[in-house]
């Protein structure tokens, strides 16, 4: 009896099977399926690299076509100059008024979405009921998906003039306007990565509050706030990259003139809207003032790099916590 | 006892206050989007009608549309689309399944986690030195497409890893054990499983291109744009085809549109910018609604 | 509980085809304590798969430490041993899953007869393999798909088109496995509306589709109810007579139950090896002893 079945040939493994005949010998897999599937790889694994095609264009333009300008201004003056006059007859080169400009609207913009982001993310994950959690966190992430552009037409008609009802002599363009507007566009990014930090605290260390007869807003603040807070300020990391980063909103409702001031009731322009006043000029491809879009961006995409880096080094550090 | 009815009472009354004061704060976040609507639709809603949506750009704001723009922003869209979709998901694909853990991969993404955080005016600032300048695409369809594509393909890619992600192990094994190859697994199973949520975050990247501003006017997208681009199939016989003429072409924008008239003096104008901006906000919030809903949907029909 | 095990003896199906008819299946006892188990095969049986001189590690971990014993054929082998002891692991080596996780090392040889295919040989290629060794998991894993569709996968996959072909082939397997009456009206339906038992069953007919020469049962019905188990072993101890079962198993009454011989694994060791009757009653070995009178593990 034994002997039947190890009499089957390989193909096919259940002795005579009962639907006509055994299934098509099995041949190992052609070279042709072998090739098809080695290509398809190939073909993914470009793609994959293409991304570091981006980082190393972008790498390589910003060092390349900011390098004749650094010819032609030393990094001291770059760096000390209070001026920034590149378009001007007697030009300047220093960076320092666009950075102030960048850190003083990135600055009122935080102190909005922070505090505000926090609390709602706090609320969100630990007071409202969950169904309502549902709607509101989709709803609130609508702010973040609100064309910039139209913030800052907002900015303008809107939310000046409204400051200006209590800030009499608020000139049109300020950094505080945009900066609001900034914070309030940033709020979900602060609320959103911040409620995924609070909600991945384990239910165990509210339970050791409460039944220490703490009350829920204690216990938020005091044991779910702490244990969540290198995602917290992971958020808050990216959450000042991207108000570093954004260019339409200051560059409609702050103004356009680089000014070395930290007051946000100054107008003054950040490192992208410069960026931008240059594009809409039609400036000579290699002339210095070309040149200096691109030293502007160099300093830009160190500042966010710089706050990137510190973002994902903290974003590690939370996920070896539980 | 230790713990008195004051105490009792205040631990109430700050978890009290705490809800209210949570509640606002989302109410009020949510009012700041609405009072936006408000003012836009006060401002620009009489401005919409089939003659500003069939005008071209003008000097007297009264006849000035946004036909350029719609049709620039959607040529633009087709490109972007092109270009960053397929890119996205199969280097998603290769990241998430067929990536060994080595430094490559490692490198890969570390890389895809910085692009993402890269200002968008810095991918402006990088076409104009290679797309523009160095490959000499001009300030073209092309050149802004490609911009917008390289801007999202960050967002491409992560949203299609987190999709695969949700796939349990289970269900890989499944198709292996049975003979599957790797890309038999991932062309039969994975990503039809996954396309709700590729699909979700393709929808997100799409409606932020549409708002995208900064990079193209960095590299150098015209803000007055009185033509359309060549049709690729015209009646006049000497160019009857031609297929991807309008891939060269000058181009503006929507959002580039408005903010022309934004920085114009003159509330006429400026009730131009408010139309535009309405038909901006529109396209991006159904989006982003349809995304919400489909994520939604989603959530309720899988259960692995 | 005897009385529920009585169909497990009644004639087979009438739908049994003459090569199981070929083969009378050998008594099975009506016994379900442990310390009672089925007898000794009635003669040795060719063998199937030889694990030889066999050692796994997970990078640097060894999971498996120079295992070595017969898989024969027409016999349910059964592998049991404390949680962690590597019989899983043993499983995952015959149709090669381990290949999917970076860092993973066999040592050894596991051959295949008639062939003497070596299964865990770098040049062997695993896909191939997988079309003549099936699986079922732990966990049922049917794809988000039709019934229909989750049968005929396998059957795609080596390249069968015609409809009518697909469809009597999955009829076949779907009463293989026990399943054809219950969703022969519901093909289309998802696999996803079936009971955690019935999914089990559909993935046992989707591996049987694809007429596999060794069937790998990792803890099959370890996430089923009573009943559904019940079932499922009826179904196993049928199939035996067409196919080699290995099965992983924490149930010790189960592996008593229905398997024809069984490996004791402990610490990534094999400690005993023999048919079931004997390790169970007659254990040779100490660490045996305790485990399967429930001492520990």
């Amino acid at each position: 009896m034994s002997t039947i079945l190890s009499d089957n040939p390989v193909s096919g493994g259940i002795a005579g099977s009962r639907n006509g005949g055994l299934l098509p010998p099995l041949r190992s897999r052609s070279l042709l399926g072998r090739l098809a599937e080695r290509f398809i790889e190939s073909g993914l694994l470009l793609a994959a690299a293409f991304s570091v095609l981006i980082t190393g264009g972008i790498v390589f333009v910003l060092v390349s076509e900011s390098l004749p300008f650094f010819r032609h201004v030393s990094a001291r003056e770059f760096l000390t100059d209070r001026l920034w006059t590149p378009m001007f007859a007697d030009p300047h080169h220093g960076i320092m008024p666009l950075v102030a400009g960048t850190l003083t609207t990135t600055a009122v913009a935080l102190l909005v979405a922070m505090p505000v982001g926090t609390l709602i993310a706090v609320w969100l994950s630990e007071f409202a009921p969950s169904r309502l959690r549902e709607v509101l966190k989709p709803a609130l992430e609508l702010l973040a998906a609100v064309p910039t552009v139209v913030y800052g037409y907002f900015a303008v008609d809107f939310v000046t003039p409204a400051l200006q009802a209590f800030i009499p002599d608020l000139p049109t363009f300020n950094m505080l306007g945009p900066g609001i507007v900034m914070g309030v566009m940033i709020i979900p990014y602060v609320s959103s990565l911040s409620e995924d930090a609070i909600r991945a605290v384990p239910m165990l260390l509210r339970e050791g509050s409460y039944a220490l007869g703490a009350g829920k807003f204690t216990t938020a603040m005091r044991v779910v706030y702490p244990a969540a807070f290198s995602g917290i300020a992971s958020a808050y990391v990216l959450a000042i990259s991207r108000a570093v980063g954004e260019t339409m909103i200051v560059a409609i409702a702050a103004g356009q003139q680089p000014n070395l001031s930290f007051n946000p009731l100054d107008p003054a322009a950040t490192i992208t809207a410069f960026i931008v006043q240059v594009s809409l000029g039609d400036l000579p491809h290699g002339s210095i003032g070309y040149q200096s879009i691109f030293a502007a961006g160099v300093t830009l995409f160190v500042m966010t790099l710089g706050f990137n880096i510190i973002g994902a080094v903290m974003r590690r550090r939370y996920r070896q916590a539980y | 006892m230790i713990v008195t009815d004051r105490f009792i009472a205040r631990t109430r009354l700050q978890d009290r206050a705490f809800s209210v004061l949570g509640a606002t704060l989302t109410v009020g976040a949510m009012l700041f989007l609405g009072i936006l609507l408000f003012d836009l639709a006060r401002d620009g809603l009489s401005r919409i009608d089939w003659q500003f949506l069939t005008s071209f750009p003008s000097r007297r704001p009264g006849m000035a549309g946004v036909l350029s723009a719609w049709v620039g922003s959607l040529l633009i869209m087709l490109v972007t689309a092109v270009t960053a979709i397929p890119l996205g998901i199969a280097a998603g694909v290769y990241l998430e399944e067929y990536a060994r853990k080595n430094w490559f991969a490692t490198a890969i993404e570390i890389n895809i986690t910085n692009l993402a955080g890269v200002p968008s005016i810095i991918f402006g600032l990088m076409a104009l030195g290679l797309f523009v300048f160095r490959f000499n695409f001009g300030q073209s369809i092309l050149a802004g497409g490609l911009t917008l594509g390289c801007l999202i393909l960050p967002i491409v890619i992560v949203s299609t890893r987190e999709a695969l992600r949700t796939i349990p192990r289970g269900m890989r094994e499944a198709a292996y054990a049975l003979g599957a190859t790797r890309w038999q697994v991932a062309r039969h199973h994975l990503l039809p499983y996954s396309l709700p949520g590729i699909a979700t975050g393709v929808i997100i990247a799409i409606s932020r291109a549409i708002g995208e501003t900064a990079p193209l006017i960095t590299i150098g997208a015209l803000t007055f744009i009185a033509f359309l681009p060549p049709a690729p199939v015209t009646l006049d016989p000497e160019f009857a085809v031609q297929p991807l003429k309008w891939v060269w072409s000058p181009f503006t924008v929507l959002p580039i549109q408005m903010f022309n008239w934004v920085s114009r003096p003159g509330d006429d104008f400026l009730r131009n910018a408010a139309a535009t901006g309405i038909i901006l906000i529109g396209l991006t919030l159904t989006m982003n609604a349809v995304a919400v809903v489909l994520r939604y949907r989603m959530r309720r029909r899988i259960k692995w | 509980m005897v009385t529920s095990a009585a169909p497990r003896h009644a004639a087979p199906p009438v739908h049994a085809g003459p090569a199981r008819m070929t083969a009378t299946p050998p008594p099975i006892p009506t016994l379900l304590d442990s310390d009672v188990v089925r007898p000794a095969p009635p003669a040795s049986r060719a063998i199937k798969a030889q694990v030889e001189n066999f050692s796994f590690f997970y990078s640097t971990v060894q999971a498996l430490a120079d295992v070595s014993l017969p898989f024969r054929e027409r016999a349910i082998t059964a592998l049991i041993g404390p949680s962690g002891c590597g019989k899983t692991t043993l499983l995952r080596c015959f149709n090669r899953m381990h290949d999917l996780y970076p860092g993973n090392r066999y040592v050894g040889r596991i051959l295949l007869h008639p062939d003497n295919l070596n299964i865990v040989a770098r040049e062997v290629d695993p896909i191939s393999l997988r079309m003549r060794i099936s699986m079922v998991f732990q966990k049922p894993n049917p794809f988000p798909k039709s019934i229909f569709e989750n049968v005929a996968y396998g059957l795609r996959l080596r390249g069968i088109r015609s409809r009518s072909e697909l469809e009597g082939r999955i009829q076949v397997a779907l009463e293989d496995a026990a399943l054809w009456g219950e969703v022969k009206d519901r093909l289309r339906k998802p696999a996803y509306d079936l009971s955690g038992g019935q999914q089990q069953r559909l993935c046992i007919a989707r591996a049987l589709a694809n007429e596999p020469e060794v069937l790998l049962l990792d803890e099959p019905t370890s996430a089923l109810d009573p009943i559904a188990t019940s079932r499922i072993e009826d179904l196993i101890v049928e199939l035996k007579e067409r196919v080699t079962i290995a099965i992983v198993t924490h149930n010790m009454q189960q592996a008593a139950r229905i398997s024809d011989y069984t490996a004791f694994m402990y610490l990534g060791k094999l400690i005993e090896y023999g048919a079931t009757a004997e390790v169970f009653q007659n254990p040779k070995c100490k660490e045996t002893e305790d485990y399967v009178t429930g001492r520990f593990g």
